[in-house]
């Protein structure tokens, strides 16, 4: 017999939850209640004596000091409406599940089969609000109807003895097992339709090339000895198309791509990604030769190289933007968590040291009407940055970089970039540990989770632009703690060398994990029915590609499976044989004994006909603006309260950026510890002061004009972030996360050969800079599908580059922060300014696009953060600041406010182009700068450094704090400090 | 060998902070520092008896999800060891007979709480009588905090310090407690060694100085004895001066202030347990 415990706060507890929830929806909604109060709610479906129910209530499930426990008993009393939210069947019920382990501690029985605890939460409203607000306040803010299901009473309408009637959102389970065989020998048009109808994203050329297959005598004849028909069956189809989706295959970054530029040249690109980033990592190894510190680049989950001669860092940035457009949270919650399982899954395995984190969204304040299923900008700031918050913090991983960037497009679809880095012994069991294959008669043996029905067809959801039947079972919710526990024990089995492989299962859940581990191999068999279900009823072919989350995929050899397996109950961690890895050649899948999918190796990893993308670059014919007569020294306020620059201590102070004890430079640095921190740098090592440094450049406002310049800048960006902190620019390697919007052609993106074009472009730029710079690309990820469409409107996002950077530096006690020190101290500029507001902040804030974006100059950029470096090792500099979005006048200005000291400088000594305009001297974006402060002392050692690179004194570290700069006897700007601060800090203080 | 102390982290389940205290125990002196997966503890292969300074670290036990640390706290009390031998819960009651050290840090002091192990001010150490629940902002907050400390305490971990500074990063480190005469009860007896500071290490109830609202602005508790503490700051995150928020632009000592509360807790050890 199910029973509710109800648990609430004594009279008097302050409910800091209820009063969140009550502000958000006051600054949500507009709805101004007079009260909310929360009450948790354990719904046990088990067999439980009376006593027991009553020792869980007041044992685990309640804390005696501040709350009062019910069961089956309503504790809501004294309100005017009450809304109950708990999870939709299926949904991942993290609470519920602790619950259950609690309770089976208590009784010392497990729980039967089918037996579970649910959570939910009542929120009771207290102020004028009748059903109908209540409900559209519950399905617009406090629940997502995709997962979660409410109940609303009024006060009348509760029952005072019972309470809210016993709800069990169990999963029904009555279909059978059934495979069905599909028919491709049908029209062009029934194939696309089997494509559509399946959520295969599948185009016609592929669907032919399936149909073609199965129609080849001899595929026939081997599948007739397995007991099939020519006819694929639906397992099958789906592990086709999960291997051969844009997720998992990139398709477009493999394609044929015609490219004519702006002058009618012509060109053939046989794939971006072998073209631009491999080959720029190739021929950058080449150069390095003996010096090359590359490990492991593009074949794992992640990419590898040198820290010293017994470790090897690790790092993998993904994205997460479809699941977190439709669930914000478990969207954002998955990415991390799912990261990390890269990081982890790597070689034979590493450990997690770091997160990073780079958001993209369109304002909170957005203030205009969404299109349909689009959740509002600010719903998906709180739920990414809470699901991220969640992902990290609980897993005891410190973040410790990121940015977020703002731009009313990303409404569309937001991005959430997710980095994880890991480090690994240099050698494990004698064998390099970034090495690992799996061997003949392997055992295919997969730990962590069980499978359900979340996370079915996220790898081809994703691969699509949202639309109205976007599937809500792609939202899955990650749980930390199984994770947790999982790499708790994989890492002792590492070390213990109990297996020979290990991947993640992401994207196409087992299809994809075993199907890549078996190409080691050349075949499996693997038996779908053993696998461990969280609910009966799945199909054969839903286990197969279903992402339920917290799952990693193992080859045991025969001679270790019994410590293997012994060690995870012992950690109580489950783990399942599912099945060998062969050499057959065939991908070999049963279901109760019956071949329910015999599919060739090589025509499941490389049948994939090649697509042949059309893209032509033309120049759009944009212009200066001119502008004149504007307040300086308000443009430098405004500037500074723009949402791409202002302060986000709000988000940085909401994850744990130190758990690990090993972040030395943290995100926020200077006097009162609030200034922003140009990148990190972290000690992963109790026994070394060797330090990794890592950071990141993104400019997607730069792709408006050209992406070429805008992936430019962003590797510049990133890398002069690097420098900033004493990072080494001689040993450091690059991940590029391309996100694009559409780009082929088609009638619902005519403008397919443009955005293509600008993807070529980018691609060009990130091989000439990365090679001019010296550093290798290890990894990355693209997702080309952003982009959302629904009846007329579609929004696409502005071609977007994440560029992320890992390095090292070689004593973490010679990291310079931002923040200026001491009075007296000289101010440098270093680099030279030319009139390059083209994209800049400073034009979007005038509501100009303009032309002239910055340039990079990569050779003489390059020996500036040499000579930094030497700067730096020599210990001349006291602080070091980059400038990026707003220009030098913002740069300074946050030096100044940081350190609590002012800043007095002429600007007329800065290397600039001649003739510039204030502005521009002020807020132009030119690249590879940085301002600098040093000792009065160290002054001829500096200049002697610098003397061949673009450098000049303009100022001097005030006492008085105010921010000063002027052009000779001419003063643009005279700010205070407190007043360029509270302008910074204040537009996202709050959230 | 005799001669060694040997301390111990007890791991798994969602600790976070294991490796860090651990390497603290180290720095400070430890012989021995060990951060076992509490599986080796419920197998029975690794007793309590054998170690004389008990860490909870910090993270967050079974997610929290039932609460900070209530899951934990339920798995100490009721989880069978292997072979029948002594529950956890009463290897702990044990170790603290044996007159042994236990330090619980943020996650770890909410585990302590839970089970009724602080402030124990009747030192029954089974009942419950304070908690640990959300930050008065209702978000998780990693900060750094000015701690002031009361040389009148017996808490062995504090003796001779004068006021420290280390991080916080917690969501529910409100301290509340069941009644005004507890209050009474744990200021009477001095078990508040750290009280949240402004920067003049002057007691606050003002955010963020106080980051939480703890009551009378406690940072951190221990029994009648002194040597079962438990504080929300980490002070294994603050062991050399690279940790510190402003060590490129303050003189600082090569150690960190948080090393001294584990030197405090090693020498104790070595002068009265070995």
């Amino acid at each position: 017999m199910p029973c509710r415990i109800v648990v609430g706060l004594k009279d008097g507890v302050r409910d800091a939850r209820g009063e969140r929830v009550k502000n958000e929806i006051r600054q949500h909604l507009g709805l101004d209640l007079d009260r909310v109060r929360t009450l948790d709610v354990y719904t046990l479906d088990a067999e439980l004596s009376p006593a027991e129910i009553d020792a869980a209530a007041k044992g685990p499930l309640s804390d005696p000091v501040i709350q009062n426990v019910a069961v089956d008993r309503p504790l809501a009393e004294d309100f005017d409406v009450l809304i109950e939210v708990g999870f939709r069947p299926g949904v991942t019920d993290n609470i519920g599940r602790t619950a259950r382990e609690a309770i089976q501690y208590l009784t010392g029985r497990p729980f039967a089969a089918g037996e579970a605890v649910y959570t939910s939460v009542q929120y009771l409203l207290t102020g004028a609000i009748d059903k109908a607000a209540a409900e559209q306040l519950v399905s617009g803010f406090l629940a997502n109807g995709l997962i979660q299901r409410w109940t609303i009473l009024t006060r009348d309408e509760l029952d005072p003895a019972k309470g809210v009637p016993v709800c069990i959102p169990r999963v029904d389970a009555t279909a059978e097992p059934r495979v069905q065989k599909m028919d491709l020998n049908v029209t062009d048009d029934a194939l696309l339709q089997i494509s559509r109808d399946g959520m295969l994203a599948l185009n016609l050329e592929e669907m032919k090339t399936l149909q073609s297959y199965s129609n080849d005598p001899q595929v026939q004849a081997k599948r007739r000895e397995n007991g099939l028909g020519a006819e694929l069956t639906d397992v099958e189809l789906e592990a086709l198309a999960q291997t051969w989706s844009e997720h998992c295959k990139h398709k477009i970054f493999a394609a044929k791509i015609d490219y004519e530029d702006e002058s009618g040249n012509k060109e053939t690109i046989d794939s971006l990604f072998k073209t631009y980033i491999v080959g720029a990592t190739r021929d950058i190894r080449q150069g390095l030769g003996k010096d090359d510190f590359c490990l492991s680049v593009f074949k794992d989950n992640a990419g590898v190289i040198r820290f010293n001669d017994d470790w090897s860092m690790v790092f993998k940035v993904e994205t997460h933007n479809s699941p977190s457009a439709l669930d914000p949270y478990g969207g954002a919650l998955t990415g991390i968590v799912g990261c990390n399982r890269d990081g982890y899954g790597t070689g034979m395995g590493a450990r997690l040291i770091f997160n990073t984190d780079v958001f993209c969204f369109a304002s909170p304040f957005y203030d205009k009407p969404l299109p349909p299923r689009l959740l509002h900008p600010r719903r998906i700031f709180e739920g990414v940055v809470e699901g991220v918050e969640h992902g990290g913090n609980k897993s005891g991983i410190p973040t410790i970089n990121g940015s977020i960037q703002f731009d009313e497009r990303f409404a569309g679809k937001p991005l959430v970039y997710c980095g994880t880095a890991s480090i690994m012994p240099a050698t494990l069991n004698g064998q390099p540990c970034h090495e690992k294959q799996v061997q003949v008669g392997d055992h295919i043996i997969m730990t962590g989770g069980r499978i359900g029905k979340d996370g079915i067809h996220g790898a081809t959801f994703s691969s699509e632009e949202l639309h109205e039947g976007s599937p809500v079972t792609a939202v899955q919710i990650g749980d930390p703690i199984t994770q947790r526990r999982m790499f708790d024990f994989l890492i002792i089995a590492r070390d213990r060398g109990l297996y020979n492989s290990i991947t993640d299962n992401g994207a196409g859940g087992l299809s994809s994990s075993v199907g890549e581990m078996a190409e080691d191999t050349g075949g499996l068999e693997m038996h779908l029915d053993r696998a461990p279900l969280k609910y009966p009823g799945l199909q054969p072919w839903e286990i197969l590609i279903s992402e339920a989350q917290e799952r990693m995929t193992l080859a045991v050899p025969d001679e270790s499976l019994a410590a293997f397996m012994q060690l995870a109950a012992e950690m109580g961690v489950e783990a399942t044989d599912l099945g060998l890895f062969t050499d057959s050649g065939y991908y070999h899948c049963l279901y109760a004994g019956e071949t329910v999918c015999y599919l060739d190796m090589e025509f499941l990893h490389e049948g994939v006909p090649q697509m042949q993308i059309p893209a032509k670059w033309e120049l759009k014919g944009h212009q200066e603006p001119s502008l004149s007569g504007r307040d300086l020294q308000a443009d430098l306020l405004g500037l500074l309260g723009r949402l791409n620059i202002c302060s986000k201590e709000s988000v940085v102070r909401r994850y744990d950026h130190e758990v690990q004890a090993a972040t030395i430079v943290k995100p926020l640095t200077g006097v009162v510890n609030d200034g922003p921190s140009d990148a990190a740098v972290y000690r992963p090592l109790f026994d070394s002061f060797e330090g990794i440094v890592t950071a990141h450049g993104i400019c997607p406002s730069y792709s408006d004009i050209d992406t070429y310049h805008m992936m430019a800048c962003a590797i510049d960006e990133a890398l002069r972030n690097y420098v900033s902190v004493g990072g080494n620019i001689e040993h450091v390697a690059g991940l590029d996360n391309f996100c694009w919007c559409d780009p082929v052609e088609s009638e619902r993106t005519p403008d397919g050969a443009y955005k293509a074009a600008q993807l070529v472009r980018a691609n060009k730029a990130l091989y000439d800079y990365c090679v001019a710079f010296g550093v290798p690309l290890i990894s990355g990820k693209d997702s080309m599908k952003n982009d959302y469409q629904i009846g007329e409107t579609k929004i696409s996002i502005p071609p977007t580059v994440l560029f992320s950077v890992i390095g090292k530096i070689e004593d973490v006690r010679k990291a310079v922060t931002m923040d200026v020190k001491t009075p007296g101290d000289l101010v440098y500029l270093l680099g030279a300014t030319a009139d390059e507001l083209g994209g800049s902040e400073y034009y979007r804030m005038c509501g100009e696009l303009g032309a002239n974006v910055p340039q990079v100059d990569a050779k003489k950029a390059f020996k500036l953060y040499q000579t930094l470096n030497r700067a730096q090792e020599q210990g001349l500099l006291r602080s070091c600041h980059d400038l990026s979005d707003g220009g030098l006048a913002v740069s300074l200005a946050e030096k100044a406010f940081a350190g609590g000291f002012g800043i007095r400088a002429d600007l007329d000594n800065i290397v600039a182009e001649a003739g510039l305009s204030d502005e521009a001297l002020l807020f132009s974006e030119s690249q590879s700068r940085l301002a600098v402060t040093l000792k009065p002392e160290n002054r001829s050692a500096f200049e002697v450094l610098f003397a061949d690179c673009d450098s000049a004194l303009i100022g001097v570290v005030t006492a008085e704090t105010s921010l000063v700069l002027s052009r000779g006897d001419r003063q643009l700007i005279a700010a205070s400090n407190d007043q360029n601060k509270e302008a910074w800090q204040a537009p996202l203080r709050e959230l | 060998m005799s001669k060694q102390v040997r301390s111990l982290v007890i791991a798994g389940n969602g600790t976070n902070c294991e490796r860090e205290v651990a390497e603290a125990c180290r720095l400070a002196g430890s012989e021995v520092a060990e951060a076992v997966h509490v599986a080796e503890l419920l197998a029975g292969r690794v007793k309590l008896e054998d170690y004389h300074f008990l860490n909870l670290a910090g993270g967050f036990l079974d997610g929290d999800d039932l609460g900070s640390a209530k899951a934990g706290a339920n798995r100490l009390l009721h989880a069978p060891v292997a072979g029948g031998g002594a529950s956890l819960a009463e290897q702990i009651g044990q170790f603290i007979a044996d007159g042994k050290l236990i330090m619980g840090v943020c996650n770890g002091f909410q585990l302590m709480v839970k089970m009724g192990l602080l402030p124990a001010a009747e030192q029954n150490y089974q009942q419950q009588s304070c908690t640990l629940t959300h930050n008065d902002c209702g978000r998780f907050v990693d900060r750094w905090t000015y701690l002031q400390t009361d040389s009148a305490s017996p808490c062995i971990y504090t003796k001779g310090l004068e006021g420290i500074y280390l991080p916080v990063r917690h969501g529910e480190g409100k301290f509340v407690v069941e009644s005004a005469a507890t209050l009474q009860a744990i200021e009477d007896a001095h078990l508040v060694p750290l009280r949240y500071a402004d920067a003049g290490f002057n007691p606050t109830m003002d955010y963020p100085a106080n980051p939480n609202g703890s009551i009378a602005a406690i940072a951190g508790v221990c029994d009648p004895t002194g040597r079962l503490f438990g504080l929300m700051p980490h002070p294994e995150a603050y062991v050399h001066y690279t940790q510190h928020p402003r060590w490129t632009r303050e003189e600082l000592a090569e150690e960190g202030m948080g090393l001294w509360l584990y030197q405090n807790a090693i020498n104790y050890i070595r002068a009265n347990l070995l």
